[in-house]
């Protein structure tokens, strides 16, 4: 970290002592802290009583050493530069690095260090790219995917990687005794839902075969073009299911084996250290198939909570990279440091929920209405400040090549008139709702700014409510609400991810909201045999999301963070993935004056 | 003397025994699970994690069923960290908090007690009006406050220590002097009053009228009586300290049990709990009991009773 950056705050420091000054001290031949200077005058005074005296120079230069005269430390980003030790902000503390068992994204930035799928992402714009696999066919129906494992895809215990670790894999992930949670994620295989749900106990009628040790088959529902994009996700990495079982019983959560001491994993750095809420430790992996590639030799993420805390640890040079800014620092990063902030397309997207349940947002012209009095522009620009982007339909734009066309425009007059329409003109009887939020600041300042817009524009008021974040979210399951804000952040880079949310019943819905020729649309397109189609399927669903409007999309996320400029091969990707095989230090010397 | 340790201790069981039954039905009570979450999974697959750990179960079988792992001393698995147990983590994180405690009961004792008896001595002077308008600030600032300002002066400009983190020694530093001060306030303001009190007692006269000197006094005849009041205080306060500061562990990111309290109730981590609540439960009867003990030892006119 440069040297300036320190005193972003503080204002000066010893390095704005005017030259000509700091000239005049040198004739002392040790440039001194004026502090520094009292202290050995002060002991000088007392020269000529010997031992005592030589003694109290030197508790009197150790004071002064302690008073900050000298050049500050060297940082231990510094230290990592030198050592490739790259030091991760890593903003929570993972509930585990068993990738069937977790679910969070603290979890993911780790277990992408540890373990490798069939396939791999390009450090660029996350394409798939060969992983275990070496390379791929693909059937001509698109339903059968045969993978080729390359056949030196190590475990870190040095056994190969081989296509029945995979099925065995699998297997563990839909066991409905595991009770993984994104087990739902495999759900495209071939009655992988079926013996999830424990209808069927046959794990072999399961679209998964090995045909020998380094062929796998996985047979899908139907022509699913995501496919690939998809196995990148942590749920279909692959686990060393014969050191589970060593560990205790493969279908049980307590299993200890992703402690340090046992773990064993295939990517490109092993576990070596894990104190909770403290530390942990990946270290390059000696038997990883690409292992001359990679230039890191260790990764230490930190499991700060607080985006203060994190900002402060990137300033004092303890960390290469924080999970995320915090708003209140961002201009002034951005006006002093442009080089340390860095924001990112984020594949997520801000909405309001509308209870579609209840009058009067049962009413489809209020709910148009609503939405098209809320400036997103203002709340992205004036209201966030982080790079946001203003949103209109659900789906980010230039998700994996898909940009949605439809949306519902910011027109007063037209929402005012559909307003009087529903039967409330000029908003005179329409009845008090209640906008809900879980107590955190950013949320209600966005609220405030949308209850006001409502007020201005349509002339109704919106009461807004707090709540702590499981009552919160148990209101939202109950559909105990009115108006809640809910944030969808992709699993996968592909709008799959997204428009998924919104079929009849899903988990993520929470509207009660319910199209059948919705349904039907997202039905077709995952029999769609290539992206075009499936796209174009996407668009038409996604119009009428956007006209039936039981959200209101407010904006699409970034991701603004503060990075090092020694991190090398770090590039913007749309889901905060930086794969560390690409990733490299290079030392600077200002992060050795720091 | 040992037969009212033993009575007091006996009388432990009951007390956790309600502590236990309370805070398992409040926690109960309170909306929404271990297991929302903002991405929903299937109904399905949330039963089964439900019926993994046995929560789908009445609630009355769910409460036996804990009563029963604690009288085997298993204080259940972890629904936040799946592999970890509840006593695990209450034991990696305990040693933690208990030295920054220490630390910090040190400087508090050091610091207020000092400052309170300068204060008591030289009461309405310059000195006691500085030491107690510091005093005030202390209190008034919060620990939330004091470490980013610390951190900032002394480990962001000075570069004297890190930032953040519990490696090195002295990463001690700065979290134990953020607690430290705030407890020192309370300190300093309890020895001032409580010194001002016995210091103008009859007895304080009859040895200054004995020719007994300044120190004789104020070491020997008042300390004992004056600090009275900083022990009462010092029984749940040192309870407090050493199970750790929530505010200054997520400041100065310390892996201690402070945040377990706070972010166990926050997930509805209904094992972690319980598990803290009731080590913080006995923490405060034992350091209760150890501050009536010391109360008859300062003080003759009490009996252990």
């Amino acid at each position: 970290m440069n040297r300036s950056s320190r005193n972003l705050e503080l204002g000066t420091n010893r390095d704005n002592i005017p030259r000509s000054k700091a000239e005049r001290m040198t004739k002392f031949k040790i440039r001194m802290h004026p502090a520094r200077r009292l202290l050995v005058r002060a002991a000088g005074l007392f020269r000529h009583s010997g031992f005592v005296i030589r003694h109290l120079q030197a508790a009197a230069a150790v004071a002064a050493a302690l008073l900050g005269g000298c050049t500050p430390p060297p940082t231990r980003v510094s230290y990592g530069d030198r050592e490739q030790v790259l030091f991760y902000g890593n903003g929570a503390e993972p509930q585990d690095v068993d990738p069937q068992i977790v679910t969070g994204v603290p979890e993911d930035h780790i277990i992408t260090a540890l373990f490798e799928g069939l396939v791999s992402e390009d450090p660029h714009d996350l394409h798939p790219v060969p992983g275990v696999a070496e390379r791929w066919d693909v059937s001509q129906d698109a339903r059968t995917y045969t993978f080729h494992l390359r056949k030196n895809a190590q475990w870190s215990n040095g056994a190969r990687v081989t296509a029945q670790d995979f099925v065995r894999s699998y297997q563990r992930m839909l066991m409905p005794s595991l009770a993984a949670e994104y087990a739902y994620m495999l759900y495209v295989v071939t009655n992988a839902e079926a013996f999830n749900r424990g209808q069927i106990t046959d794990f072999s009628r399961v679209g998964f075969q090995a045909l020998d040790e380094s062929t796998l088959q996985v047979q899908l529902n139907s022509p699913a073009s995501y496919f690939l994009s998809l196995l990148n996700h942590y749920s279909w990495f692959p686990v060393p299911v014969s050191v589970i079982e060593r560990c205790g019983p493969i279908d049980q959560r307590g299993n200890r084996w992703t402690r340090p001491e046992h773990f064993v994993g295939n990517g490109p750095f092993g576990l070596i250290h894990w104190r909770i809420n403290d530390l942990l430790v990946v270290k390059k992996s000696p038997t990883y198939w690409d292992t001359d590639k990679v230039r890191l030799q260790e990764i230490r993420f930190y499991p700060i909570e607080s985006f203060e805390g994190q900002e402060r640890a990137f300033r004092a040079g303890q960390l290469h990279v924080i999970y995320e800014a915090p708003l209140s620092k961002i201009d002034s990063y951005k006006q002093k440091h442009p080089e340390l902030i860095h924001i990112d397309p984020y594949l997520g997207t801000y909405i309001y929920r509308l209870n579609v349940t209840k009058p009067p947002l049962s009413d489809k012209r209020v709910r148009r209405a609503l939405a098209m009095a809320v400036d997103r522009v203002a709340i992205a620009t004036k209201v966030r400040r982080a790079g946001e982007a203003p949103a209109y339909c659900f789906t980010p734009p230039n998700t994996a090549g898909y940009t949605c066309t439809a949306r519902l425009p910011v027109d007063v007059e037209a929402a005012r008139k559909l307003l009087t329409e529903a039967g409330y003109p000029d908003g005179r009887g329409f009845p008090r709702l209640t906008l809900m939020y879980n107590t955190v600041e950013s949320h209600r300042t966005i609220a405030e700014a949308v209850q006001q817009m409502w007020k201005k524009n349509l002339n109704i008021d919106v009461e807004l409510e707090n709540q702590e974040w499981k009552v919160y979210l148990d209101n939202q399951r109950m559909l105990n609400y009115q108006i809640g804000r809910f944030a969808w952040i992709a699993d996968y880079v592909d709008p799959k991810s997204f428009v998924d949310m919104f079929i009849t019943g899903a988990g993520n819905n929470q509207t009660g909201w319910s199209n059948k020729e919705y349904d039907r649309l997202l039905a077709e397109a995952d029999r769609a045999p290539n992206n075009q189609q499936r796209y174009d399927l996407y668009q038409k669903a996604e119009a009428i999301l956007v006209d039936e409007a039981p959200i209101i999309p407010v904006y699409h996320y970034s991701h603004a963070y503060l990075l090092s400029p020694s991190v090398e091969g770090w590039y913007p990707t749309l889901i905060d993935h930086h794969p560390y095989k690409y990733v490299r230090l290079k030392p600077r010397p200002e992060n050795l004056i720091n | 003397m040992l037969r009212f340790i033993a009575r007091r201790i006996l009388e432990l069981v009951p007390v956790l025994l309600i502590i236990a039954t309370v805070t398992f039905f409040m926690t109960r009570m309170a909306p929404g699970g271990p297991f929302d979450s903002e991405k929903n999974t299937t109904p399905e697959i949330r039963k089964a994690i439900e019926a993994y750990y046995g929560l789908d179960k009445p609630l009355l079988a769910q409460y036996l069923n804990v009563m029963k792992g604690y009288l085997k001393g298993d204080l259940g698995p972890d629904y936040k960290y799946p592999n970890r147990s509840v006593q695990e983590l209450i034991l990696s994180a305990f040693p933690v908090s208990l030295e920054l405690g220490c630390l910090a009961l040190a400087i508090a004792l050091a610091i207020g007690i000092t400052a309170g008896l300068i204060a008591a001595i030289r009461q309405n002077s310059l000195l006691d009006y500085s030491a107690m308008s510091l005093a005030m600030i202390g209190i008034c600032l919060p620990t939330f406050v004091m470490g980013p300002l610390l951190a900032l002066v002394f480990a962001i400009h000075w570069h004297w220590f890190n930032v953040s983190g519990w490696d090195f020694a002295r990463d001690r530093v700065l979290p134990a002097m953020t607690l430290g001060f705030y407890y020192a306030a309370y300190v300093a303001r309890l020895t001032r009053g409580g010194m001002l009190e016995i210091l103008s007692q009859d007895f304080i006269r009859t040895a200054r009228a004995k020719g007994a000197s300044t120190a004789q006094i104020l070491f020997k005849h008042a300390l004992r009586g004056g600090i009275a009041p900083v022990v009462s205080f010092l029984g749940p306060a040192a309870a407090g300290i050493i199970t750790g500061s929530f505010v200054v562990e997520t400041i100065f990111d310390i892996p201690g049990l402070g945040r377990f309290f706070i972010t166990s109730a926050f997930n509805r981590d209904y094992t972690l709990v319980l598990g803290v609540v009731l080590f913080y439960a006995t923490l405060i009867v034992l350091f209760n009991l150890a501050v009536d003990i010391a109360q008859v030892w300062l003080n003759p006119q009490l009996k252990l009773e």
